[in-house]
């Protein structure tokens, strides 16, 4: 019965969003002010429908109700209670219908907080926020339904793939999707503006919260998937350039970007266009990433299960809104009024080289992530284009970007002053050249370009805290002086600092991982002791341990450093009931100086396991960068000035902090 | 400057990024992809010794030998020819006799192939599409892999 009325929610929100978007299209149509409150209404009602679908798709897991086929097919009554919940979204139906959910939610968020917004201009964008969630409930009804029922039905379900039984990645798909479906916002609202032909700094000052907290999200998204696939997949890596991280990654680079023009749409009234023509491609990477994921038509690592005629459906919406945003773009920004130009040394410059550079990225990517397809569709050759064309391609355009960070918040608007940012950033300087020189000295191995990477990941975190300090005038005026600045300073420069310092953070993870990463396969035996990037690890054996739904042989290897026991690692290989899947699940001694790794392999002939054992140094940094670069943003989003509104309004009203999915 | 002078100094900055990216782009293109070959491709393509190239087909039944230390070697064949594949390292999860696996690594010979990283699916009945492909054309593909949309049991043909 739950299920039903779940199966029934989900059509009539297919109903609603029509009539959302019907009735925005009448209201611009017949100019029918009375057919403008329609919208928001309907923003509403899509959302608690909605709620009610995916609630009862969660109860029919969580109840183990097997006569849903999605259930039968994805659950399994003998697994834990958080993967009965976290398997609604651990599948291709599930995770389509929480995508809409996230969307009709953003849609209502503007219904609700938007009361400030021009009213024409919210009806517009509420109608193509409609648009979008028509067409992907559409997909969820006719190609994806959760609901669809079995008869009769087994007693067992099949269980969920293992590898996804994980903390992890019960959170990694809301977050990712929260940042995908968030862009929806920043689309909405281009194509809105274009259909008025006007735009104002109003609404970049509207547009950009909800980039930020679809920007805050997905970096976030993309962190925890990365992490998961450090710990769980047992390669010992952490970013693999597979097509399926590209497609989160690729509107992640175009979303940083968006997020930086659109700061000088509101603050200088200009590179309006850019930045109306970066929300289309934001969204439309976003589509094409959940495209990429959904159709299978790359091979990857991660693809679980794929269906190339959904791919079809998903490729018509795709085609739909990036080709009509585009063709809408064409036709109607000539209409935008373009804003003044300024000096090629200013604030509005550097952000736009930040914009050119990702931009130039995130192409190059795009070309790596498309290029076998396209060569297949015109050759026939199958080709794969892995790390090192990434490699080649991305890092060369990320050092010049990361270089120059640290100008630009210096920068004055207008006309900047370069000689004496440069000045100010002297400090800085120094400070990365000798981390740099103390890099190459600690270290006998690796690129020798390596130590090079540990000073720039320097310069941008004294960079981002020089600024701080300027701003404060830190030395240059009593304390008292500095602590009445740093008070009065807006909470959106703080913002800045903090993820400016939390890309630093990540780079010198990023950095030091790869290039000193101590990696070893061998045949280890009991009781003999190995030395391994300066620990001493020593075999034990092997037991055999039972959990929930599984089976493991678990091998014990004691770490000691100079005598004293450090940890014992316990990587196992598991053998799960349902269904009957063999993983592996390494073993991970974490610290500040770096991960010490194990996985365990096969027994082998001499009576020993072959193992693989790693040594990472300061990989943790990647994802505390992560973590701090999302905790800037937050901070920057509760500056009193991004909160929702018009610039008059100083009602300090917790908006932004109940809206975050 | 003039606002003519500072366009063209955008624009000049614009073409120079540009110019730049389509080189490593291209240049990238040229050294870093790796072709896909099935054994009967390796056979009848002359593939030059020493590049780096990914060989798919199904792992041979009772062809798996572990050595002493962390070497196995095993065959990979799609139905027409066969090639020996010898790999230094952990093998994946699902590495299976009679299941479908990618090899990446380098050919030493046409018949011998030193592989450096293994590549089978996380997903029991999936196949990777490429050998799919390639097992439809030596006429040995038995049915349908991927079970994402058909509600059939998990534990099916294990093609």
């Amino acid at each position: 019965m739950i299920v039903e009325i779940g199966h029934f929610a989900l059509i009539l929100a297919f109903a609603v969003a029509l009539a959302q978007m019907g009735s925005a299209a009448w209201a611009a149509y017949q100019s029918d002010d009375a057919a403008l409150s329609i919208a928001p209404s309907a923003a509403m009602a899509q959302f608690g429908l909605l709620i009610i679908a995916f609630s009862a798709l969660v109860w029919a897991y969580v109840a183990s109700d097997f006569s849903v086929a999605n259930v039968w097919q994805n659950s399994h009554s003998a697994k834990p209670l958080i993967y009965k919940i976290s398997g609604a979204w651990g599948n291709h139906e599930g995770s389509m219908l929480l995508w809409v959910l996230i969307l009709a939610l953003f849609g209502a968020a503007v219904a609700a907080f938007g009361e400030n917004l021009p009213a024409r201009l919210k009806t517009n964008a509420l109608g193509v926020q409609g648009c979008i969630g028509a067409a992907f409930l559409a997909f969820v009804i006719f190609t994806s339904n959760p609901f669809a029922r079995l008869d009769p039905a087994p007693f067992e379900g099949q269980g969920l793939n293992p590898i996804l039984q994980d903390p992890a990645l019960a959170i990694h798909p809301p977050l990712l999707y929260a940042g995908y479906v968030g862009f929806s916002m920043a689309f909405s609202f281009a194509i809105a503006a274009l259909l008025e032909g006007r735009i104002s700094a109003a609404w970049a000052r509207w547009v950009r919260p909800w980039t930020l907290v679809a920007w805050m999200f997905l970096t976030l998204g993309i962190a925890m998937g990365s992490w998961w696939a450090y710990y769980e997949l047992g390669w010992g890596g952490w970013w693999f350039w597979d097509p399926v991280e590209n497609a989160s990654f690729m509107p992640w680079l175009a979303g940083t970007a968006l997020l930086h023009s659109a700061v000088v749409m509101e603050k200088r009234d200009a590179l309006k266009v850019w930045t109306v023509l970066l929300a289309i491609i934001t969204f439309a990477l976003s589509l094409m990433g959940t495209f990429l994921v959904r159709s299978g038509v790359l091979t990857s690592v991660h693809a679980f299960a794929v269906d190339p005629e959904r791919g079809i459906f998903i490729l018509a919406i795709i085609a739909f809104f990036a080709g009509g945003g585009f063709a809408l773009f064409a036709w109607r920004a000539p209409l935008l009024r373009q804003g003044g130009i300024f000096a090629p040394i200013s604030r509005e410059a550097s952000l736009v080289l930040n914009n050119l550079l990702l931009s130039t990225a995130c192409a190059a990517v795009f070309i790596g992530t498309l290029y076998p397809l396209a060569l297949e569709a015109l050759t026939g050759a199958k080709i794969s284009v892995g790390a090192p064309y990434f490699n080649a391609v991305f890092v060369p355009l990320m050092i010049p970007l990361l270089v120059a960070v640290p100008f630009g918040p210096f920068l004055a608007w207008k006309r900047g002053d370069i000689l004496g940012v440069a000045q100010r950033l002297v400090f800085a300087a120094g400070l990365s050249i000798l981390a740099a020189i103390v890099a190459f000295a600690i270290t006998q191995r690796g690129p020798a370009l390596a130590p090079l990477g540990i000073g720039l990941g320097t310069w941008l975190i004294i960079g981002a805290l020089s600024e701080l300090a300027s701003r404060v005038k830190l030395f240059q005026a009593p304390l008292a002086e500095n602590w009445r600045r740093l008070c009065s300073l807006p909470r959106s420069s703080f913002g800045t600092t903090i993820a400016h310092l939390g890309v630093g953070v990540a780079v010198l993870g990023i950095v030091s991982t790869t290039a000193w990463r101590s990696e070893h396969i061998m045949v280890m035996k009991p009781g003999e002791p190995v030395d391994f990037a300066g620990y001493t690890l020593t075999f034990k054996g092997i037991t055999k341990r039972e959990g929930a739904n599984y089976v493991e042989d678990v091998g014990e290897f004691v770490a000691t450093q100079n005598g004293r026991e450090i940890t014992s690692l316990l990587p196992s290989k598991r053998q799960y009931t349902a269904p009957p899947t063999v993983t592996t699940e390494a073993a991970i001694h974490p610290s500040l100086a770096g991960d010490f790794y194990v996985v365990l392999g096969e027994a082998n002939a001499g009576g020993g396991v072959v193992a693989r054992l790693y040594f990472h140094p300061l990989i943790r940094l990647i994802w505390i960068g992560a973590c701090i670069m999302f905790l800037g943003g937050a901070l920057s989003l509760s500056d009193r000035r991004l909160r929702i509104g018009a610039p008059a309004r100083r009602r300090a009203s917790p908006k932004l902090a109940s809206q975050s999915p | 400057m003039t606002r003519k002078q500072r366009r063209t100094v955008f624009i000049l900055t614009g073409m120079t990024v540009i110019a730049f990216a389509a080189f490593l782009v291209l240049s990238a293109l040229q050294d870093s992809i790796v072709f896909f070959y099935s054994p009967s491709d390796v056979e009848t393509k002359n593939i030059e010794a020493g590049r780096r190239v990914r060989i798919g087909g199904l792992v041979g039944q009772g062809t798996v030998a572990k050595g002493a230390g962390t070497q196995i070697n095993f065959d990979i064949s799609d139905g027409g020819s066969t090639i020996q594949v010898s790999y230094n390292g952990l093998l994946p999860d699902l590495f299976r006799e009679g299941q479908g696996v990618i090899a990446e690594g380098r050919l030493e010979s046409p018949r011998k192939f030193i592989a450096d990283t293994i590549l089978a699916k996380h997903d029991e009945n999936y196949m990777p599409p490429e050998v799919a492909d390639s097992l439809k054309k030596q006429g040995v593909w038995r049915g349908e892999g991927d079970q994402a949309k058909s509600v059939k049991p998990r534990s099916g043909p294990a093609l």
